[in-house]
């Protein structure tokens, strides 16, 4: 019988191009069980449960806006309330920052079970990030019930603008991105241990070179704005705040969206390719 | 319903792992040895040992293996512990990637390395069940449409709804086995799955496997070290050494081959001096080098004769408080039956040589074939037990039932492999009213 006619066809390596993406699907149950069991196993046995989600970034929102906001001044919003200013950069951030390190994981974390059966690897990060998903849902959620609040108040003004047919689209990126870096990190901490440390404080820095704390417009001009804007995550977060808050919060510069969704694009694919040349040895060298 | 239909097509597998530092390498190593690659000159960092060869830090886990299973066979893997057959195992269900050669697989493979894999302990015996079909290919759609049959199957109705971190060993097994052998896989492979459910769930689950085999036409890959369930299940049988097929063939004669029996079967001498020691301890300090059945022609025994055996012995070191001991193990399935110890027999100083002769009494034993491994150990004071030599042999010996004795056929399955003294009968009254 010759190898071609076998259904399924187990070699040393693969090409660089041989994603089995197609097999990924065929998973999706298992993606929305992973889903389930990452919400609930995470809730469990404390006190406030998911109500979690909702503490962490209104408490970090407090915290922004006393000391970036009011002490040093870092929040440029005219009229946009300084809270809603941060509370949107802050879940945004938050959405992404955690897709990335849930996903940057992957192997060492899971390697009990990966050990022991077979299914397509990239259905664990893919579950992560929707699982993150949840926990921005429900952090937009009450974002949203705070922008009612404050249409009330007549000395803060917010204009929601046309551009919010991108809101989605900005989420989508948002997972991608977050995916795309988490999966390579994943892919290299299989060899590379240092890597595992570099992410948990790597996360710190890269949220202080992206305009969360402080508005982008602070630094016009300057040479610092341009590094600024090389990171995809700028774009992100400003169109962000643009399309909820207005021209005063945020901006959006097509030229800058593009090029964010372009390293977005570049990014997942190195990712997939790294951790799908990984994920089939892996279990050698962890 | 076995059909010529290839399923598993294993070419020319090899698995090679790096011993020692595993994954321990720097991003600066990695780097150099790569450079060196490039420029054609030799790795900076190979071990290189004191004949300036180059040191093979390499281990072969599996080499050039090669076989084929058809549609509807069930076959039997056996080889002792790093044989390779976890390995291949791990080879067939995907879990890592060959060095060398190719696997093809002809349907899906439900893989049961190890119990409940995939169980989540916070979630219910039903959320699992949903979980564990899922990890193993399984739809939504799917599972429910067998969810009644792997409740029942499982016989853990009462706690499905229950965390299965609060159930028990014997219930996880149950439910995992359930769902793996529910699975629409047309090639199951288990790996010593078994080992920790009750003696009738194991019996109900080979029948299940047979079953499936026979009437469903899968395909089976089983590997574990109860030969009894081997025999149960297999037709056919594939013993591993040390990464190579030694054996592909017949159940009964993989078995004995497995069990490294020699050919000439019942012999009365055994040499040790070179015999494979479990570690180069073992012989270090003192060492049996002969075995002998004592007035035999063959070492059948009558179950009222007394066993005498004789070693020779060397002593390479002062050691007190010797004592010899080994477990009889059935020869059939390779199960232990008992353990002999005898008293002190021995203080020994460096340079000495001897023999030692030894006798029990084997009228305990049901009629059969039995082998043993000899041990001499010691016990200090405090009850530490050292073994100073296990020569790894298996010494033969066959017992039948003397003459006269009113038992016939001794039905091991029932009654099991030790005749137990007779009772007595302490006094006898008949009452009348």
């Amino acid at each position: 019988m010759k190898s071609e006619e076998f259904q399924i066809m187990i070699r040393p390596t693969t090409g660089w191009f041989d994603l089995h993406l197609k097999e990924v699907f065929h998973y999706k149950d298992l993606i929305l069980l992973l889903v389930k069991r990452n919400f609930i196993s995470q809730y469990k046995q404390t006190v406030l449960g998911p109500a979690w989600a909702i503490i962490q970034p209104l408490f970090t929102t407090v915290v922004f806006t006393f000391i970036f906001g009011n002490v040093a001044g870092l929040a440029r919003c005219g009229e946009v309330p300084p809270f809603l200013f941060y509370m949107s950069g802050n879940i945004a951030w938050g959405y992404f920052a955690g897709s990335l390190t849930g996903t940057a994981n992957t192997f060492i974390g899971n390697s009990s079970i990966m050990g022991k059966v077979y299914f397509p690897r990239l259905v664990m990060p893919i579950s992560t990030v929707l699982t993150q998903f949840i926990s921005f849902f429900i952090q937009f959620f009450l974002f949203f019930i705070i922008y009612i609040i404050y249409l009330f108040i007549p000395e803060y003004h917010m204009e929601i603008s046309p551009a919010i047919l991108l809101f989605p689209v900005l989420i989508l990126q948002m997972a991608m991105l977050g995916l795309g870096f988490g999966v390579i990190v994943s892919a290299l901490t299989t060899k590379y241990r240092d890597l595992a440390m570099l992410v948990t404080f790597g996360m710190q820095l890269w949220m202080y070179l992206t305009p969360v704390a402080y508005s982008l417009s602070l630094f016009n001009g300057s040479i610092l704005q341009k590094i600024i804007l090389i990171n995809p995550m700028t774009s992100v977060i400003e169109t962000f705040r643009y399309v909820l808050l207005g021209t005063e919060a945020g901006s959006l510069n097509w030229l800058y969206f593009g090029f964010s969704w372009l390293s977005t694009i570049v990014v997942l694919l190195i990712g997939i390719i790294l951790f799908s040349k990984v994920e089939k040895t892996f279990m050698d060298t962890i | 319903m076995m059909n010529d239909q290839i399923m598993i097509d294993i070419n020319h597998v090899s698995k090679q792992y790096r011993l020692g530092a595993i994954g321990g390498t720097t991003l600066k190593e990695e780097l150099q040895s790569r450079m060196a690659r490039i420029r054609g000159r030799d790795d900076p960092n190979l071990k290189i040992d004191q004949k300036g060869l180059i040191k093979n830090e390499k281990f072969w886990a599996l080499n050039d293996i090669n076989f084929q299973v058809k549609k509807g066979e069930a076959v039997g893997i056996i080889g002792h512990n790093g044989a390779g057959k976890s390995t291949l195992l791990k080879l067939l269900s995907r879990v890592t990637a060959p060095t060398e050669g190719t696997i093809g697989l002809n349907g899906r493979i439900a893989a049961m390395l190890e119990v409940g894999t995939g169980f989540h302990p916070e979630l219910t015996g039903r959320e699992n069940i949903y979980m564990n079909g899922a990890i193993l290919g399984m739809t939504k759609m799917e599972i429910d449409k067998k969810l009644e049959d792997i409740i029942e199957f499982s016989e853990v109705r009462q706690f499905i709804d229950t965390p299965v971190k609060r159930y028990s060993s014997g219930m996880y097994v149950k439910l995992a086995f359930s769902v793996a052998a529910h699975l629409d896989a047309e090639i199951m492979i288990m790996d010593e799955v078994l080992a920790v459910g009750d003696m009738k769930f194991q019996q109900k689950c080979l029948g299940k496997m047979g079953d499936e085999a026979d009437n469903a036409g899968k395909t089976i890959l089983y590997v574990s070290h109860n030969m009894s369930t081997i025999r149960q299940l297999c037709a056919r049988c594939i013993v591993l050494k040390k990464g190579k097929i030694i054996f592909d063939g017949d159940v009964e004669k993989a078995i004995r081959l497995y069990l490294d029996f020699d050919t000439e079967e019942f012999k009365t001498k055994y040499d040790l001096l070179k015999t494979i020691r479990p570690s180069t301890y073992h012989g270090s300090l003192f060492k049996v080098t002969k075995f002998e059945f004592v007035g035999k022609q063959e070492a059948i025994y009558f179950s009222n004769e007394p066993l005498i055996y004789q070693i020779n012995w060397e002593a390479y070191a002062n050691l007190k408080n010797l004592q010899i001991y080994f477990s009889i193990k059935d020869l059939d399935d390779g199960q232990s039956v008992g353990m002999t110890q005898s008293e002190i027999f021995a203080d020994v100083n460096t340079g000495e040589k001897g023999v030692a002769i030894f006798t029990f009494n084997i009228s305990n034993l049901v009629e059969g074939r039995y082998f043993f491994e000899i041990d001499i150990f010691s016990q200090n004071e405090f009850g530490n037990f050292t073994s100073y030599d296990h020569p790894s042999q298996a010494i033969i010996f066959q017992v039948i039932d003397e003459k006269g004795l009113k038992i016939i056929n001794w039905q091991k399955k029932y009654w099991g492999k030790i005749r137990l003294n007779k009772m007595q009968c302490l006094s006898i009254d008949k009452i009348c009213d």
